[in-house]
């Protein structure tokens, strides 16, 4: 399904590539944003610079699409002006990891109440294939050529420790799944931050042999690992495999927000 | 030897013929293809540096100054956005007096967001202290690297130097370039020798604290150096132009300006499009002629006033604006002719990416002999 209220027809076709992710994420969060009851007149879409951060552009309410890296920042300044808006923030993991990796932990420090819904596709997309704070080591980039040497953040561990009110990730495969976890970071009070991860075919499929789209979103799938599971090997005393990350709902908790609406 | 090449790549060959010790840059189009390639010849062991990826521009430039201030020649590049998010490193480097060379593939600045090409970017940089040169093509970006480290390393100068080129126009065009071979550029270009550096044995401070007794003199020994900087450009062009035969002795190019009723003053890329328009200017009888700066920082007020001294009217035509003035070269070229009753008329062109035809200059010289200036041309009235 999808939710052609909250589209802004007038803006297609848009700019991304065929079998780009970005497509799916923008599609959960507005069919997570559809069951919120919220009016468009007091929603705002705010985003950064990158392929994902084009999303505000083509959905039907106020937007600011500021400058790289600076979208919490500037979502800071809206929601703290009017409490009654809802912002929703669309970021990329170059956006909010490396030249904004500073506003991330104090967003979430201060939990702020607003989503922050990251794709990330582990890769600056919009400029051509750079590596970025989340590419897997030993994966390959244009400033990589023979595979990334540092290792990587993992956004989920660094918003749990900042102080987000709601932390959950997913994938492109995981519709279902992403869709329940945006509705509920919308519901919870504070910041809530939903990590999706997602296929760039152009930029980092490309570059790390997966020939077709399905191939990387099929590689997404098999190394998610469920919460329940990963906390049963620990239970378990077993090793949690290196190469995998965690999906689910990792963090639903209560820390006083600033911002919430009265 | 002759190539037909990149604007970009053309860059990053001839940086790394400079043997950088340590690359630092953070990706933004049109820069990024000129650091991709040297990651790559990082990567490839065909560039002997540390390449460090970093998490935006401001730590790039910072890490430049740290590696630099520990000894090393270093390199940056950027543009637009990611050169303003430099601003506030940008002062730091003049004034700890670090020889960083750093390329700009010029792009406009937000708000709204342009990916494309005009020089509002490293104009709004002009105060900073670093040396400005502006290309036409991109032979002469090229050429501009090896003099730039050569002069801003000179002990009478060391202040960092930004060589700007057009983005898209000149970084992603391909051109045929003589590309000077590692051995040409080892002859020309000394191994770096830092005036002063961190050294444990002989340990020294650089950007401490300047209490209102000694920070104005600060800024007058800064400069000082960036007007001393000038003869160190005339004098390294000259040697280049002797060792390789293309000369930049002059901080500014004339063009047909021999008899030139109507001057034009530009810069950059454009220089080009105004060359071929004055040819057909004229060979339909207009005296037309162009003065083309090469170097915005330090400004070449003595020459463009001698270059200019017998036109009738100057054009001087501006891809920036300082907003609620002129565009900056005419501001220069104003205190330049100082004194002179010469009409000097400004025109604001190519924003934002905005194309400038020969058909433009032709209507910019028929607006200069109708005395009308100081605009913005070609506003398309309908949008507005
Ligand atoms: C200050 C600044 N530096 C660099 C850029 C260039 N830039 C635009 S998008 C981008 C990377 C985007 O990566 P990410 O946030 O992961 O988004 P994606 O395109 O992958 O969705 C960069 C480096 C910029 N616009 N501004
Ligand atoms: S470059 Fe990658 S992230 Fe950007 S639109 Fe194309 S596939 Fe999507
Ligand atoms: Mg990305």
């Amino acid at each position: 399904m999808t939710f052609e209220d909250w589209f802004r027809k007038d803006r297609l076709p848009h700019i991304f590539c065929a079998g780009c992710g970005n497509g799916t994420i923008i599609n959960c969060t507005l069919a997570a944003v559809d069951q919120m009851d919220w009016k468009k007149e007091e929603t705002v879409f705010v985003s950064g610079i990158g392929c994902s951060s084009r999303a505000p552009g083509y959905i039907m309410t106020d937007s600011l699409h500021t400058t790289h890296g600076r979208a919490l920042a500037f979502a800071t300044g809206v929601k703290m002006a009017n409490r009654k808006l809802n912002v929703v923030v669309f970021t990329g993991d170059g956006d909010l990891a490396a030249i904004g990796g500073n506003h991330f932990i104090h967003a979430c420090r201060r939990n702020i109440d607003m989503t922050v819904v990251c794709m990330n596709n582990q890769i600056y997309g919009m400029t051509g294939g750079q590596g970025s704070p989340t590419t897997p080591r030993g994966y390959l980039s244009t400033t990589t050529p023979y595979g990334s040497a540092e290792p990587a953040f993992d956004l989920c561990d660094l918003a749990i420790a900042a102080g987000a009110n709601y932390v959950a990730r997913w994938t492109s495969y995981h519709v279902k799944e992403l869709e329940k976890a945006v509705l509920a970071g919308l519901q919870t009070p504070g910041l809530s931050f939903i990590e999706a991860m997602t296929q760039c075919p152009t930029n980092f499929g490309r570059r790390n042999k997966f020939r077709q789209v399905a191939d990387q979103v099929e590689f997404l799938k098999k190394h998610s690992l469920l919460k329940v599971k990963r906390d049963r090997l620990l239970l378990e005393n077993k090793e949690v495999p290196a190469d995998m990350f965690v999906v689910g709902e990792l963090v639903r908790r209560s820390r006083p927000a600033m911002g919430v609406s009265p | 030897m002759m190539k037909i090449t990149e604007g970009s790549h053309a860059v990053a060959e001839i940086v790394a013929f400079c043997r950088p010790q340590v690359v630092s840059a953070y990706p933004i189009t049109p820069q990024t293809h000129i650091v991709e390639a040297l990651a790559e010849m990082v990567a490839d062991c065909k560039l002997d540096a540390e390449y460090i990826t970093v998490e935006n521009e401001l730590s790039a430039l910072s890490a430049c100054i740290g590696a630099s201030a520990a000894g090393s020649r270093v390199y940056s590049a950027t543009t637009s956005q990611g050169l303003a998010l430099m601003y506030e490193a940008c002062f730091n480097a003049a004034g700890m007096r670090l020889p960083i060379i750093m390329s700009i593939a010029n792009r406009a600045m937000g708000a709204p967001l342009s990916i494309w090409n005009d020089q509002q970017d490293s104009i709004s940089l002009r105060d900073s202290g670093w040396l400005q040169f502006y290309a036409e093509d991109n032979q002469e970006a090229t050429d501009l690297h090896v003099i730039a480290y050569k002069v801003a390393e000179d002990h009478s100068v060391l202040l960092p130097a930004m060589v700007c080129f057009d983005g898209f126009i000149l970084s992603h065009t391909y051109e045929p370039v003589d590309m000077l071979s590692q051995e040409d550029v080892d002859k020309y270009l000394p191994k770096f020798n830092p005036y002063e550096k961190l050294d444990a044995a002989d340990p020294i401070s650089f950007g401490m604290y300047a209490t209102p007794d000694y920070y104005h003199e600060f800024r007058y020994e800064i400069d000082n150096a960036v007007k001393r900087a000038g003869g160190v450009i005339k004098k390294a062009g000259k040697e280049f132009g002797t060792m390789f035969g293309r000369d930049y002795s002059s901080m500014t190019e004339e063009y047909r300006m021999e008899d030139a009723d109507t001057a034009i003053v530009a810069m950059g890329s454009v220089c080009g499009t105004i060359k071929d328009a004055i040819d057909e200017m004229r060979a339909s009888g207009k005296k037309v002629g162009l003065v083309r700066i090469r170097v915005f920082r330090p400004f070449p007020s003595g020459d463009i006033a001698k270059a200019l001294s017998k036109a009738k009217r100057v054009a001087v035509l501006d891809k920036n604006i300082s907003l609620g003035a002129k565009g900056a070269t005419a501001i220069e070229v104003k205190d330049a002719m100082y004194g002179k009753a010469t009409p000097i008329l400004n025109y604001i062109i190519g924003l934002g990416g905005r194309d400038v035809r020969k058909r433009d200059i032709a209507a910019i010289v028929a607006l200069a002999e109708k005395g009308e200036g100081d605009m913005f041309y070609g506003l398309r009235k309908e949008v507005l």
